[in-house]
């Protein structure tokens, strides 16, 4: 534990030392990323030994703060979040480096490392505290750090209001986790985490639940409560988004698994209620991203998708526990957590990848882009591996997380109670589409951005970004293609968070797959092998057919029609038009058009845009009645200081009236 | 693995070709024409692997590998399909999965290699394709879940062993309605009538073909087998299913499994005579109907368990 507090330290004073040395900007620009990587580096350590020897480290120390207490523990649980914690930040930083560059002197760069590092620290703390002060106080520091990341372009309007949305959603969610936290210490008279274990499966269990979805599914961005998210991860620079939507909001996810396992055997309705939440944020978030054709936004709604897949794979587990099924328990939670750990490192690179192309470029419109390929190789491999990674599709990681959740939906199939067989079948369904969309999708943003010809003159001088942006990038793939062929070592090094999950639950079961199942993954690396192999066998076949024949170049087949241009390719829009107005009873795309008309027409103009259904329809009347309803007490709020005094103490008399009543 | 096993993938693999002749031939019987060749498909394909290449200069590294990708994709979901009762090469359970999804990369990879060329008609064929297989996905998936049901596990090479005469007559209607079901996502997936027409010479209309209109020479070889050989693995499928009410084993139920291919191909060259293109607009409601007969499936079957 020594060298995590160590790591935390490197953290904090690199974070520090950043914003009192804003003026030198030579030194910012290494010691930003220099303590991040340190601090990995350092905390390491502590994750690996915990994920194999399965021995929760422990550090408690002294502090003042009523109810609170210093105490931290690293188990297997936090250690899988840690890990990518400190990984994806890392390689985040050697990004944002040389990302940053080009603002040097117009921005605070000393600032944003500041927040970078006590980001990074605050998620340390959130994935390791035992007391729930140390908690919401880590949560809230999380918060702001991140919000001022997301500022980071402050001058911009739309960038402003992402930020006061974030901030708005953010705290809405930490209110429910405060009466949460405050009920589960009701009857022990303690807020730490050992303490609300003691009374697990006290009364209100149900009440606590229902808080922790609503708190950590706003940070996590379970539909409808992702409002923020496609507002916040496109303002944010790229390695910032990387960061908060590879790990950040993966901390909604740790808090309710954390306080689940601390609420004692779950009933049936609380898998239900994942599943069904599952289901309808893969479903609804992949369906969104279709519609936008901002890269950025796209990738953002994709978060909301891999946390339906994610919560898909909780209740499965959670329904295996509730119902009784060892391997669905298994199967569920350990693909779950890989594919927490699968989409940390798939969304990064995806947000990176999506960030050289705006440095380079200087639009997220992927309307205005094509072609990329050419002129950026290296980004186009990389996006193009993050996006069959994110699809799920063989031989990358996606694959198999979700093959894991799958097989555990299959044994819920199989299973002889009806009540699993529709688990196992409404999991498997929505699963299925959510590939299938997902599939759509991301051949969308891949081929409209990096195929083709170039739509406008934005990508003529586009060209791959240095070193230190192109080394995580290709990082982040290697890790995908690893963990691809992997599986089964991948999906053991999760056995130690079932096994505690399943425990605090009083399930006994053998955390490791065994058997058929065993094999299973095994039979995920050969297939995954099999394809690889394959492909090179039949490259190699082609290029031998090919020696010493006529290899041509020429124009694309056009009909014959020989003034085509660039304009007239398939744009992200009109790609994904079919599906999204097959499905706009969810979308409402607002489409304007201006028809050509008469005989010898004008200019005529098309365009389209998808805002957020439940952003414009549920919560912008609610604000707006709320403001409207508080408003009547603006003559409260007048500005003069005595009679703000008076009200102070009014209130405190009557608060001394009521105790001596 | 054993011998067997590997005897019916190379059946596979020399076959495969054959059923677009069968395919052609009825339509021909049906039209009063000769018809080309049985064996033209292999002819075919020997041509174009003499044949040098012509790449269109938009087009990348992805146009390149694609014809590779698709042909290992639909390679190592040949070698997870069990035939005529033989168990498959590479069978574990969950491979339901890694057959669907190696599908899906080889999808990936032909609607990418569609976009590298820049060609709006390349575009729109890759964008009702990827429209069409989202919605046959589910259908699919869902209809497999009742085989598994049955079956008794998520693996091919077990769930058509476990489904006998028995499964039959306990849930004849749910199987009968399965296999409608996976006979239409078989029909979208390869693009043929009602949801495609492979003989269409506009390219507007056109879903599969117009995708692969730059490829040439040996690329174009390699698409045509993969595609022949995604025929064969998806009609495996309903053939398997149905030769699962007979009780033949050994060499009789391979026997009969090689000629219940040729009589899909036959049935799907009937299906392409006597019917015509649906309007793109109406697939969907073909694709989700398929969805919607699985589920029903799926209900008639639950139905004893509660």
């Amino acid at each position: 534990m020594s060298w995590f507090l160590v790591s935390l330290a490197v953290l904090l004073l690199g974070g520090v030392a950043s914003l009192l040395l804003e003026r030198r900007t030579s030194i910012v620009r290494f010691l930003g990323p220099t303590s991040v990587f340190c601090a990995a580096a350092l905390g390491l350590g502590p994750v690996a030994l915990t994920l194999t020897s399965d021995i929760p480290i422990r550090f408690t120390g002294v502090w003042s703060m009523p109810f609170g207490s210093l105490a931290f523990k690293m188990d297997a649980l936090s250690a899988i979040f840690a890990g990518a914690i400190l990984v994806i930040s890392a390689l985040s930083a050697l990004f944002g480096a040389e990302y940053l560059r080009p603002q040097e002197g117009a921005k605070r760069i000393g600032m944003s490392w500041f927040c970078f590092n006590v980001l990074v620290a605050s998620m340390l703390i959130v994935v390791t505290a035992q007391n729930a002060v140390l908690f919401l106080l880590a949560w809230e520091i999380m918060s702001l750090a991140s919000f001022f990341l997301v500022m980071f372009d402050y001058e911009e309007g739309s960038v402003r209001r992402a930020g006061w949305t974030y901030l708005i959603a953010t705290h809405i969610g930490t209110a429910f986790l405060l009466v949460m936290f405050l009920l589960l210490g009701r009857d022990v008279h303690s807020l730490d985490f050992d303490a609300f274990a003691t009374a697990a499966g006290a009364t209100g269990a149900g009440v606590i639940f229902f808080l922790a979805i609503i708190g950590f599914g706003t940070k996590a961005g379970f539909m409808p409560l992702h409002v923020w998210l496609p507002e916040a991860h496109p303002a944010a620079p790229s390695h910032v988004s990387a960061l908060m939507s590879g790990v950040m909001i993966k901390t909604g996810i740790y808090g309710l698994v954390r306080i689940l396992t601390l609420l004692g055997p779950p009933p049936a309705w609380y898998g239900w209620t994942l599943l069904c939440i599952g289901a309808a944020s893969g479903v609804l978030g992949v369906l969104f991203a279709l519609a936008q054709h901002d890269v950025k936004r796209l990738l953002a709604y994709h978060s909301v998708e891999n946390i339906g897949i994610i919560t898909i794979g909780l209740g499965v587990g959670m329904l295996g526990v509730s119902l009784g099924n060892g391997v669905m328990v298994v199967l569920g939670f350990s693909g779950a957590f890989l594919h927490v750990v699968n989409h940390a490192v798939f969304k990064s690179l995806l947000f990176l990848s999506a960030g050289s192309v705006f440095h380079a470029t200087g639009t997220r419109e992927m309307d205005y882009l094509g072609g990329l390929w050419k002129r950026m190789p290296l980004t186009g491999a990389a996006f193009l591996i993050g996006a069959v990674a994110i699809c799920g599709l063989p031989p990358l990681s996606g694959f198999v997380s979700e093959f894991a959740i799958y097989l555990g939906a299959f044994f819920g199939v199989t299973d002889p109670s009806a009540r699993l067989c529709v688990a196992g079948v409404v999991a498997v369904g929505s699963l299925a589409l959510i590939g299938g969309l997902a599939a759509a999708c991301f051949t969308k943003a891949f081929g409209v951005m990096f195929l083709g010809e170039g739509r406008s003159p934005h990508v003529e001088h586009a060209h791959d970004p240095g070193l230190a942006m192109r080394i995580p990038m290709m990082v982040l793939a290697a890790l995908c293609l690893a963990i691809g062929l992997a599986g089964p070592v991948a999906i053991n090094l999760m056995a130690p968070a079932v096994g505690l999950v399943a425990a605090s639950w009083g399930v006994t079961l053998s955390p490791t797959l065994s058997g058929g199942t065993g094999m299973a993954l095994w039979g995920v690396t050969t297939g995954a092998s099999v394809i690889l192999a394959l492909a090179a066998c039949v490259l190699l076949l082609r290029a031998r057919l090919l020696s010493g024949r006529s290899v041509a170049g020429t124009v694309t087949w056009d009909c014959g029609y020989a003034a085509t241009t660039p304009r007239m390719q398939y744009t992200s829009s009109s790609f994904a038009q079919p599906i999204t107005r097959f499905f706009t009873f969810f979308l409402r795309t607002e489409r304007r058009f201006t028809a050509p008309q008469g005989l010898f027409p004008d200019a005529s103009s098309f365009s389209s845009e998808t805002p957020d259904v439940y952003r414009e329809h549920i919560f912008k009347p609610v604000f707006a009645a709320l403001e409207a309803g508080l408003s009547k007490f603006r003559w409260l709020q007048h500005g003069r200081l005595n009679l703000y005094i008076l009200y102070l103490v009014a209130a405190l008399l009557a608060v001394l009236a009521w105790k001596m009543r | 693995m054993s011998a067997s096993s590997i005897v019916s993938v190379m059946l596979g693999l020399i076959l495969a070709p054959l059923l677009f002749g069968v395919i052609n031939r009825t339509k021909a019987w049906f039209a009063g024409r000769r018809g080309q060749p049985l064996l033209q498909t292999y002819h075919d394909l020997m041509k174009l692997l003499r044949k040098g290449a012509v790449y269109s200069r938009t087009t990348t590294l992805v146009f390149r590998l694609a014809p590779a990708v698709e042909l290992a994709a639909i390679l190592l979901a040949l070698a997870i399909l069990p035939a005529g009762g033989v168990p498959a090469v590479l069978a574990f359970s969950g491979d339901i999965v890694l057959f669907i999804y190696a599908l899906g990369l080889m999808r990936f990879f032909t609607v990418a290699a569609a976009l590298d060329t820049g060609s709006s008609f390349e575009g729109m064929g890759a964008s009702r394709e990827v429209y069409f297989s989202a919605l046959a996905e589910p259908a699919a998936f869902i209809g497999l879940a009742v085989l598994v049901r049955l079956g008794g596990g998520a693996s091919l090479s077990v769930m058509f062993s476990g489904i006998g005469k028995a499964a039959w007559l306990a849930a004849g209607p749910a199987l009968a309605l399965v296999a409608v079901a996976l006979l239409i996502v078989f029909l979208a997936e390869n693009a043929r009538i009602p949801v495609d027409d492979p003989n269409t010479h506009l390219e507007l209309t056109m879903i599969h073909e117009v995708m692969i209109l730059d490829f040439s020479g040996p690329d174009l070889a390699l698409i045509l087998y993969a595609t022949s050989l995604k025929l064969w693995v998806l009609g495996a499928l309903i053939v398997n299913l149905v030769l699962t009410l007979t009780d033949w084993t050994g060499m009789s139920r391979m026997a009969a499994f090689m000629a219940g291919m040729m009589i899909l191909a036959v049935l799907v060259g009937i299906i392409e005579s006597v019917m015509a293109r649906m309007r793109l607009l109406k697939v969907p409601q073909l694709l989700i109907g398929a969805g919607a007969l699985s589920a029903l499936a799926l209900i008639l079957v639950m139905r004893s368990a509660l």
